[in-house]
């Protein structure tokens, strides 16, 4: 890492950057992707999921819960199943990219409500202070301290579960880590000098902390959604693997190794190859995680 | 011991690994120093005198290397010794002094044990032997109570006893070289002038050489025997530190000393000129001088190809210039004021008057045992300012100036007493409070151009969301009204679409004033606006925000730990300490005799660039008091040098009126004042 | 020293207030629901609401609250249903299990990723630090489950080195340290990556401080420099990281007690949940809030205990 020293040396006339139009800039942005290559590869990986399953209606070879009878005595990886098939002859490659579907909506669309909840709560708590923030911060503190798998159990199993209900509780339980976050961040920032001319001019509270706050927490926002998109992928893996994720039969990663598991001693092939999809997946987004937390996330 | 010079520095190249390539920090730069002797390294930001320093000690991070040329100490080559060679000169025979005290001192570490780690790895002494030594350095660097010092932690300790410490550190191995970077940087003027003799002292008892950087000729001018001016990763001129104060060869030294705000400058007689342009990094560095492009006397051709040879200066053998114009240029003269009796005519009505005011912070954070005390910020402060006039509040850290700032802005709310804006009473109002149209009469301006500025958005949303904020009435058209106040700030209108991290300091901190111009105020509240810029620079944002008072007929009260610009700049000065107005009144008056004996002592303290002023130097002793726990007389009757007894420690001191327009708060009276105090430098009594 | 102990046994107290009360709520809403559960999906609507009076639950939920506290307060928990026994004694006997796992893999963890944390964080950029980054991110990429299920094929379906389940009975001839292996495998290497990332990324800002420019350029050698000046800084944050992981280890390893069957608490919750044996849910619950926040009061105390500048 350059000492402050060469920041200053180099950073003393403004950059050449600032003069570029905006599809320029853009290039430009994404050719520093390629300077981590951790993001890169992590981009990569996530962006082949996604197109694997947008395309997963047209390019898989079966229907996912066909059950193809005449493979039931060798279900190994053959000709016909790239994949090999699970122990209902069920073609596995089409489960696997059937099954990217439901987990690409989720996860995203909890981290999103997580990060927008969270985002609210950390403002409010941050901004504030005394003992909004601290009530704010108690309540955080509560629901983090509970073991979220507990959570899941307690939660799932009372009210069943359904997408929509994994949302909730997916959002439920990350918002605190996000709002901690967002907190820390606006405590700090509050006391920049462009908050005290916002105040001078005499701006509202909700103007403050959404259009001079909010924007400059971007970065280690951004790198945190990643982060929790594949703490999220993990988690409804494991949902499905103890039984209280999505309802049967559609294809669940984690439900596959469950329904498997137990005959690995004999065809291994139909948990490992669902395990490999989730972590690949998981690997992709925090790969690119890294990579982003690596380039700074500059403008 | 060899006989040649200490270190010497030849065709030294370093270069920097960045995104845009390899850019070549310091081209070429060649310096030497002898045994004994302290050399001043001075420079603006980017000049590259920081890496010097850590090439010196081969410190340069990942992203930089030395590429060429030698660094010769004691004899050996620097640049090609291993690691542990390195080592073992490091810290015994070439010791570093930071900028930053307090973030150089390891925080979970107690301040004795760093101090005896030095000997113990150096000289394998014993960790009994080390503790004496240590506890006898620090009594050296006079800090009171060694034993007890030895087992404190960096935070307990105050920033120039932190410095005293770092100093001690570099000291106690006994090395032949200290390089000492930016060492008083961020110190308050007394402490700092107390640092800086304390380095004087402890170089004749040690002998070592030092090697000074730093942006203030000053301090360089108090300490050394020699100065190089550095400018975009080179020297450009060189000599000893009388020839080059009093006979500086090169435009850009000679633009450094014209800009600069002394002690002895006025506004009104000797107008700042500031350097053209703003400071350049080394990335765009071309053929010929670096310093052609804001150059008054360049010469295309001459200046602008091929390398610049180092001349030396007509009968000063000791003194070299890297200008080919050298001695085609006038003799210089230091711009002063004359010593007129002023008078600016009657003062016009106050349109902000602080009555009384007093401001009292609850306890945030309990002390662990005992109650919690409140902190008094502000106690009975008393000042005015007419329109169009520039009120100056100076003071060192802790006065309560920037929370009389954050009263006057509504920021903070007063605890009694009260402001009184253009007849209506606002301190109490805090800005939410405020009605809109007090609101515009009053903006502010702020010190740190990094953080004054949202970096999520471009110049023009900054500018025009206080345009819509603070017109009475959407303008028509906020693109126009952004444009016209870029110009004011001396900014073209393309700017509007930048964001600021493409802006230099200076340039951010004119869209500050800007912004704070958009509504039109009456008063502008500017809180140490300059004090993070460059010197360079700070002439050209100080001549604006005269310009613009003048142009728009505002009052300025401008707050400031800087006596020279304070001086230049201010018609009337308020100096504060501990939350209580010393002295206020005609900055004339102020800046003469009778002082107040905490002004006199700030005066002494100033580090002046001209190694010929007979300073009558007052250090101050004692403690500066708790924030908490702020004695129940005269606040600094603590430290005071001419304290009378102990009516100073029980009974606060009488304001006494000593003109229409000219009040100290001390029990001495006036005149006994006026008998025992000389004129200190800059004053209008001591002429030139 | 006594306001911070006041202070977070108040909110202690508080939390398991508010969980248990939840946990409660949640459980017991719909008094017939309980009685229907006893006697079964063919009992008739009459049965279940005499079985209902006689067990108290149509009185106000405050009420049965109240009351579940004073039994839970003396030590009575309840009665589990699932497996026939009294709640505490399930709790103690699957609690006892998890600790045995908890503390293995905690003692493995803790050096481990300090270790692969300093050393990667103390030369940013470096071939040894690139690799630790990217094989902790990969590892803890991969779910519980996943590891599990990797592991397994190798050293079970493969190798035949090790056994496929923990259930800690010693027949079939594996002993029962053998049996652990895998479990505290999986484990260690889903939570040291987590937190070698964590240390590595304390200590990487650590070096980046003046204070350590200060020691190097005192001529202290690099590990002298790194041993006593880096790592105590650097652990400043992630001590309160680690013991949080304890929390995690106890009741956050369900998925790897499932896998290997291991009789642990997080799969006596599991079968709790799935069977809705109300009392053992409540309880677990307690218990398992109760240790959060035991483990964040150590990790605050941890933090004050290093950091001089709180505790001075």
């Amino acid at each position: 890492m350059s000492t402050p020293v060469a920041a200053d040396v180099l950073s003393a006339s403004p950059p050449a950057t600032a003069r570029l139009r905006p599809v320029a800039r853009w290039r430009r942005r994404l050719e520093a992707f390629g300077a981590s290559r951790p993001a890169a590869v992590g981009l990569a990986i996530v962006l082949v999921w996604i197109v694997l399953a947008v395309l997963a209606p047209a390019i898989a070879p079966y229907a996912p819960n066909a059950s193809d009878l005449t493979a039931l005595a060798h279900p190994t990886p053959s000709r016909a199943h790239w994949l090999g098939t699970d122990h209902l002859g069920r073609d596995l490659l089409s489960r696997i990219l059937w099954g990217a579907r439901p987990v690409l909506v989720i996860a995203p669309l909890a981290v999103l409500g997580a990060a927008a909840l969270g985002s609210l709560l950390g403002l409010t708590a941050g901004y504030y202070g005394r003992w909004i923030g601290a009530v704010i911060t108690r309540a955080c503190d509560i629901v983090l301290s509970f073991p979220v798998i507990i959570l899941y159990m307690i939660i799932l199993a009372h009210f069943g579960s359904s997408a929509w209900n994994i949302i909730g509780v997916l959002t439920l339980t990350k918002a605190p880590i996000i709002a901690r976050i967002v907190r820390g961040m606006t405590l700090d920032l509050r006391e920049r000098e462009y908050v005290a001319a916002a105040k001078m001019r005499g701006e509202s509270a909700l103007y403050i902390m959404l259009v001079e706050i909010l924007p400059n927490a971007r970065g280690p926002l951004i790198v945190d959604m990643c982060l929790r998109t594949g703490y999220n992928v993990i988690i409804i893996g494991v949902l499905g693997f103890l039984g209280i994720g999505l309802p049967p039969p559609d294809p669940d990663w984690g439900g596959m190794v469950k329904d498997t598991y137990g005959m690995m001693m004999v065809w291994p092939h139909m948990a490992l190859f669902p395990c490999a999809a989730i972590s690949s997946l998981v690997v992709g987004f925090n790969l690119l995680a890294v990579g982003l937390r690596e380039l700074g996330l500059r403008d | 011991m060899t006989d040649g010079p200490l270190l010497q520095l030849r065709d030294l190249h370093v270069v920097y690994r960045s995104r845009a390539g390899d850019v070549s920090v310091i081209p070429e730069l060649s310096l030497s120093l002898q045994a004994g002797e302290a050399l001043g390294l001075v420079g603006e930001s980017g000049c590259g005198k920081s890496t010097v320093a850590l090439s010196i000690v081969r410190y340069l991070g990942r992203a930089g290397r030395i590429a060429g040329g030698q660094i010769v100490f004691e004899g050996r080559d620097l640049t090609t010794l291993d690691l542990a060679a390195l080592r073992a000169i490091r810290g015994r025979r070439i010791a570093m002094v930071y900028q930053d005290p307090m973030a150089s001192l390891n925080p979970v570490m107690t301040v004795g044990r760093q101090l005896m780690e030095v000997p113990m790895i150096h000289e394998g002494v014993s960790a009994r032997v080390a503790r004496e030594r240590a506890i006898a350095m620090l009594g050296e660097v006079k800090l009171a109570d060694p034993a007890a010092v030895m087992d404190r932690y960096p935070h307990q300790l105050s920033g120039g006893q932190q410095q005293r410490i770092v100093i001690a550190m570099a000291l106690i191995a006994g090395p032949a070289l200290l390089i000492m970077d930016e060492p008083t940087t961020g110190l308050d003027v007394t402490v700092e002038a107390a640092v800086l003799d304390l380095v004087r002292e402890l170089r004749r008892r040690h002998r070592s050489a030092i090697l000074f950087i730093s942006h203030n000729l000053g301090s360089v001018a108090r300490v050394c025997d020699r100065v190089a001016v550095m400018y975009r990763g080179g020297i450009v001129e060189e000599g000893p530190v009388r020839q080059i104060f009093a006979n500086p060869r090169h435009p850009y030294t000679r633009g450094l000393l014209d800009c600069l705000p002394t002690l002895g400058r006025d506004k009104r007689q000797a107008p700042l000129v500031p350097i053209p342009g703003q400071v350049e990094s080394a990335t765009a560095r071309g053929a010929g001088c670096g310093f052609a492009r804001r150059c008054a006397h360049v010469e295309a051709g001459r200046c602008t190809s091929g390398p610049i040879p180092s001349l030396v200066v007509e009968g000063e053998p000791q003194h070299r210039v890297a200008c080919v114009r050298a001695g085609e240029l006038p003799l210089w003269r230091r711009r002063t004021s004359p010593a007129v009796a002023d008078d600016h005519g009657a003062d016009g009505e106050p349109i902000i008057t602080v009555h009384h005011l007093t401001k009292v912070y609850e306890p945030q954070r309990r002390r662990r045992f005992g109650a919690a005390r409140p902190i008094r910020a502000l106690a009975d402060v008393n000042l005015a300012a007419a329109r169009r006039q520039t009120l100056a509040i100076v003071g060192e850290s802790g006065c309560g100036k920037s929370t009389l700032a954050k009263v006057l802005s509504g920021i903070e709310i007063a605890t009694t007493g009260g402001v009184t804006l253009d007849g209506s009473e606002v301190g109490r109002l805090g800005v939410d409070a405020r009605s809109a149209s007090l609101r515009r009469k009053l903006q502010m301006v702020f010190q740190n151009p990094d953080s004054t500025l949202n970096p999520s958005h471009t110049v023009g949303y900054a500018i025009g969301r206080a345009l819509r904020r603070l017109r009475d009435g959407a303008p028509a058209d906020v693109g126009a009204g952004v444009a016209r106040l870029l110009e004011v700030v001396k900014l073209t209108p393309a700017m509007a679409s930048r964001k600021p991290h493409h802006l230099s300091g200076g340039e951010k901190q004119r869209v500050a004033i800007a912004r704070a111009l958009a509504g039109d105020p009456d008063v502008i509240v500017a809180d140490e606006p300059v004090s993070a810029l460059d010197v360079s620079v700070q002439a050209a944002v100080i001549n604006l925000l005269n310009e613009i008072q003048a142009a728009h007929g505002a009052t300025l009260v401008f707050i400031s730990h800087d006596l020279g610009v304070v001086r230049y700049l201010a018609d009337h000065v308020a100096v504060m300490y501990l939350g209580t107005v010393a002295e206020v009144g005609r900055v004339e008056r102020v800046f003469a005799p009778p002082y107040h004996p905490y002004t006199e002592a700030l005066l002494s303290a100033v580090p002046v660039p001209d190694p010929d002023a007979a300073v009558a130097r007052i250090l101050l002793e004692g403690p500066v008091p708790r924030a908490d726990e702020i004695p129940r007389g005269c606040p600094f009757a603590t430290r005071c040098p001419r304290r009378i007894g102990a009516i100073c420690d029980d009974t606060p001191p009488p304001v006494q009126q000593l003109a229409a327009d000219h009040r100290i708060a001390c029990h001495i009276p006036g005149a006994e004042l006026q008998r025992l105090q000389t004129p200190l430098v800059g004053s209008a009594a001591a002429g030139r | 020293m006594a306001r911070f102990f006041a202070k977070h046994l108040a909110f202690l107290l508080l939390t398991l207030l508010v969980v248990s009360f939840l946990v409660f709520t949640l459980n017991e809403f719909s008094p017939g629901a309980v009685a229907r559960k006893m006697l079964g999906a063919y009992a008739t609507q009459e049965q279940v609401d005499l079985l209902t009076k006689q067990m108290g639950l149509d009185r106000p939920l405050l009420v049965r609250y109240v009351d579940y506290l004073r039994a839970a307060a003396s030590g009575d928990l309840g009665y589990s249903l699932r497996f026939k026994l009294p709640v505490k004694d399930v709790i103690v006997a699957h609690l006892a299990n998890t600790a045995v796992l908890a503390a293995i893999a905690f003692a493995c963890i803790v050096p481990l990723s300090m270790v692969l944390g300093v050393a990667a964080g103390m030369r940013e950029g470096s071939r040894l630090d690139r690799a630790i980054l990217i094989l902790s991110t990969v590892v803890a990429s991969i779910p519980e489950f996943a590891l599990g299920v990797f592991l397994v094929s190798i050293f079970v379906v493969w190798l035949h080195w090790l056994p496929g389940t923990a259930t800690l009975r010693a027949g079939g001839g594996w002993s029962v340290a053998s049996q652990l292996v895998l479990p505290v495998a999986v484990i260690v290497l889903f939570d040291a990556g987590y937190v070698v990332s964590m240390i590595r990324a304390s200590m990487v800002e650590v070096m980046q401080r003046p204070y350590i420019r200060t020691a190097v350029l005192k001529g202290l050698s690099f590990r002298r420099v790194i041993v006593r000046h880096a790592v105590r800084n650097a652990m400043l944050t992630p001590i309160t990281v680690i013991m949080l992981q304890i929390n995690y280890l106890v009741a956050g390893v369900v998925v790897v007690e499932t896998v290997f069957a291991y009789p642990g608490f997080g799969r006596m919750m599991l079968e709790a949940a799935l069977f809705k044996d109300i009392a053992l849910i409540e309880a677990g619950a307690l218990v398992a809030v109760f240790l959060a926040v035991t483990t964040n009061i150590l990790g605050d105390l941890a933090y004050i205990v290093l950091d001089p500048r709180i505790r001075v």
